[in-house]
């Protein structure tokens, strides 16, 4: 947005942050990315005993292109890291992705041929949830982990989308 | 400029269905080939979950595997150590306790529950039901608390060991356990009246995917998948295993028809029969030990370990080389939720073994999807899929 | 099974190589040239009718020779036995060995994941291609030689296909 050259950075700018910010972390919405047992918490986590629907998650986008978080739940194998890149490529911004379990922090208790060893050798990681699955109140931890960090975002600085962008060229 | 060709002229149609996909069950690819919605052809890919666990297993010693056997089939956690652990017990020669086999059957019974439950959700929730999900997951918490009272993980207890059980089970596990099996029929009934009588969901299942039961024998199928066309096996009750011969249940058929909607009725009576058999376990449940009392098999109590010399050194011993057992090769084969499960071991008389091959019953029964798909309509996959009841991990280990 | 063991030696005699009981097991090992016709001899024969296969493993033996092994478990409903088929292939470059496909329409898919893991070509297979690793992957992981993290080309192959910068 253009409002922060001519208004300046100031208290019109910064409310107007907070309010977006607010509204973008009530209403995460994830992308189905279940690959293994960390799925099964996962879909867990939004069935009756740890609703998710209490922040608002509970609906699991299909198409990547109307979700804005993907959770990467379960070992990452080699055939489908192409995939998940070509999905994360596919969301819109703002994005955030959580790395949950330990095969996707770091490749997990699979040091093999096969497995990429964590996902944020590809992909930018907002929140590493650590794990072997983590329970499902850490998966609720973990967001909400998330949302601290969203609710703190200040995308309108040009300061902050510059590294953002680097961020997404780095990775 | 060219002429517009005149209909009718219809070509086939390559889909591709995942492998990101919410009803796939996880990371698996079909190629479908569609003549408008009737499909012509389908061909599973797979392997998006191959993690080489049979490669890392012959870098590790016999108790190191434990934790990648566990992860082979995710809903049944403990059905896999179970019967690893009975692989390696046959090929050392040992028997375990009393005690620790009735226990086995008891967290073996309790995951095949909650394993059910999950495929019922699931399936349920791919064709348009999206209720047995929510009440079914109702019951498997409570498994889920059970299995985390016993040894801390929900998911993967790894409570089986080789030589027995890691520990006793905790004070009130018995009372809960037996809580639980008393008000599991009733719950049953709620799932089993959503929709064993409802017209959308025989619609839906009735006719689709049909396999004779010679057929069934041809390409492999096993367990519940064999059953529900009309094949009268179950490695329960045929080559019994760790005292399931001391227990009273029945083998539910489907009919000859072969269908999904017979399998369902089959997946549904097994629960049933589980509970029967969790019953009987936990009121017969006998006193002893645990582990098997063989210093080359299983770890010293520690109290011995903070006094004896003798009992240090075999602890230290026992946890850096683990145990070898004699060179040959075996085949153990048990009965899990999915089908048979069977693990091929053989072993070079060193602490590594040379081979483990799993014998996973999801690889097996994904072949025969393009028999069965082929003529269907596409939402016909999704029951098919659905009611072959595959475990991405267990297809691609 | 001892009745199999006994209908082989019967039927096959120059065929059979060995016959170990191992906790229960039998194993008949065999030579590989008629595997096919054995196979369709114990899937017809009234007595011992083993209609069911349960599994087809790839076992390496080096730096033996010879150096690839192949198992076959069958299992039989009438007598709910196990039988054990062992064969020892006799290249050791390049395995090859006849498909059982039209014996037991299940053998399909453990073939062909003998084939992506270990290298055994199968002939008369109808579609012998890779099915767990991706189809462009080099070299054949389960072989004792390859490391378990996997060789130069496996590191490597993700960077080959989205982040080819990465590779120098």
């Amino acid at each position: 947005m253009g409002i922060e050259e001519q208004l300046g950075y100031n208290i019109l700018t910064t409310s107007l942050e907070k309010l977006v910010d607010w509204g973008r972390k009530n209403s995460l919405w994830p992308a189905t990315f279940g690959l293994a047992c960390c799925a099964i918490e996962m879909i867990v986590t939004a069935a009756n005993r740890f609703d998710i629907a209490r922040f608002g998650m509970e609906a699991f986008r299909a198409s990547p292109r109307q979700a804005d978080l993907m959770i990467v739940a379960g070992t990452v194998t080699k055939k489908m890291m192409p995939a998940i890149q070509r999905i994360y490529d596919q969301m819109t911004e703002p994005k955030w992705v959580i790395a949950m379990g330990a095969c996707a922090c770091s490749g997990g208790i699979f040091d093999s041929y096969a497995v990429v060893q964590g996902i944020d050798l590809y992909l930018p990681v907002d929140v590493y949830i650590p794990g072997c699955p983590p329970r499902p109140e850490g998966l609720l931890y973990g967001i909400l982990k998330l949302h601290e960090k969203i609710l703190k975002d200040p995308f309108l600085t040009q300061q902050y989308r510059d590294k953002l962008a680097a961020r997404r060229e780095a990775a | 400029m060219e002429r517009v060709k005149p209909i009718p002229q219809t070509e086939t149609m390559v889909l591709n269905v995942g492998p990101q996909h919410p009803s796939t069950h996880g990371v698996l690819r079909v190629e479908v080939e569609l003549d408008g919605e009737l499909i012509v052809r389908a061909d599973p890919d797979i392997g998006y979950l191959h993690r080489g666990i049979e490669k890392m297993c012959e870098g590790r010693t016999y108790h190191k595997c434990l934790p990648l056997m566990n992860r082979i089939d995710y809903l049944a956690g403990e059905v896999n150590n179970f019967g690893y652990c009975l692989a390696v017990e046959k090929l050392l020669g040992i028997e375990v306790p009393k005690r620790a086999q009735y226990i086995r059957v008891i967290m073996a019974e309790l995951t095949r529950i909650a394993s059910h439950i999950f495929w019922l959700g699931t399936s349920g929730h791919d064709l348009g039901a999206m209720t047995p999900l929510f009440y079914g997951f109702r019951e498997r918490e409570k498994i889920m608390d059970l299995c985390e009272m016993v040894s801390g993980g929900r998911m993967f207890p790894l409570y089986c060991r080789i030589g027995g059980l890691a520990a006793d089970l905790p004070e009130g596990f018995v009372a809960k356990a037996m809580e639980f099996v008393k008000e599991f029929p009733d719950k049953w009934k709620d799932y089993d009246t959503l929709l064993t009588q409802n017209a959308i969901w025989k619609q839906r299942t009735v006719g689709v995917g049909v396999m004779t039961a010679e057929e069934a024998l041809d390409w492999g199928w096993s367990g519940p998948m064999a059953r529900g066309s009309g094949v009268d096996w179950d490695l329960r009750r045929d080559n019994p295993y760790s005292s399931y011969e001391d227990f009273d249940f029945e083998v539910p058929l489907g009919t000859r028809a072969g269908d999904t909607y017979s399998r369902y009725l089959v997946r549904m009576q097994e629960m049933l029969q589980s509970n029967r058999i969790l019953r009987q376990a936990l009121e017969k449940l006998p006193d002893g030990p645990v582990k098997v009392d063989d210093p080359r098999v299983s770890l010293p109590p520690k109290e011995m370990v903070y006094k004896d010399i003798a009992a240090l050194i075999n602890h230290f011993k026992f946890i850096q080389e683990g145990i070898t057992p004699p060179q040959g090769e075996i085949y153990q084969a048990i009965e899990a939720p999915k089908g048979e499960l069977g693990f091929y071991i053989v072993s070079d008389g060193t602490a590594q073994p040379f081979r483990v091959k799993i014998r996973a019953p999801s690889f097996v029964v994904l072949n025969a999807t393009d028999k069965l798909a082929t003529g269907r309509l596409l939402a016909d996959l999704i029951a098919i899929i659905g009611t072959m009841d595959i475990v991405l991990a267990d297809v691609d280990r | 099974m001892q009745k199999a063991a006994e209908l082989l030696k019967k039927q096959f005699a120059s065929e059979v190589v060995e016959v170990m009981d191992y906790r229960g097991d039998t194993t008949v090992v065999v030579k590989p040239g008629r595997i096919r016709d054995i196979c369709t001899a114990l899937r017809d024969d009234p007595e011992v009718s083993f209609k069911y296969l349960s599994m087809i493993a790839a076992l390496d033996y080096a730096p033996q020779s010879p150096r690839f092994a192949l198992a076959y478990n069958l299992y039989s409903h009438k007598n709910h036995d196990r039988l054990t088929l062992k064969t020892y292939l006799e290249s050791d470059t390049s395995p090859a060995i006849d498909s059982v496909v039209p014996v037991w329409s299940t053998a399909d898919w453990h073939e062909r994941e003998a084939y992506d893991l270990m290298g055994i070509k199968f002939k008369g297979h109808p579609n012998l291609q890779r099915i767990l690793l991706p189809l462009d992957w080099k070299g054949h992981p389960l072989r004792k030689e390859v490391p378990q993290r996997g060789d130069q080309a496996a590191l490597e192959w993700v960077d080959r296909k989205i982040r080819p910068e990465r590779i120098k």
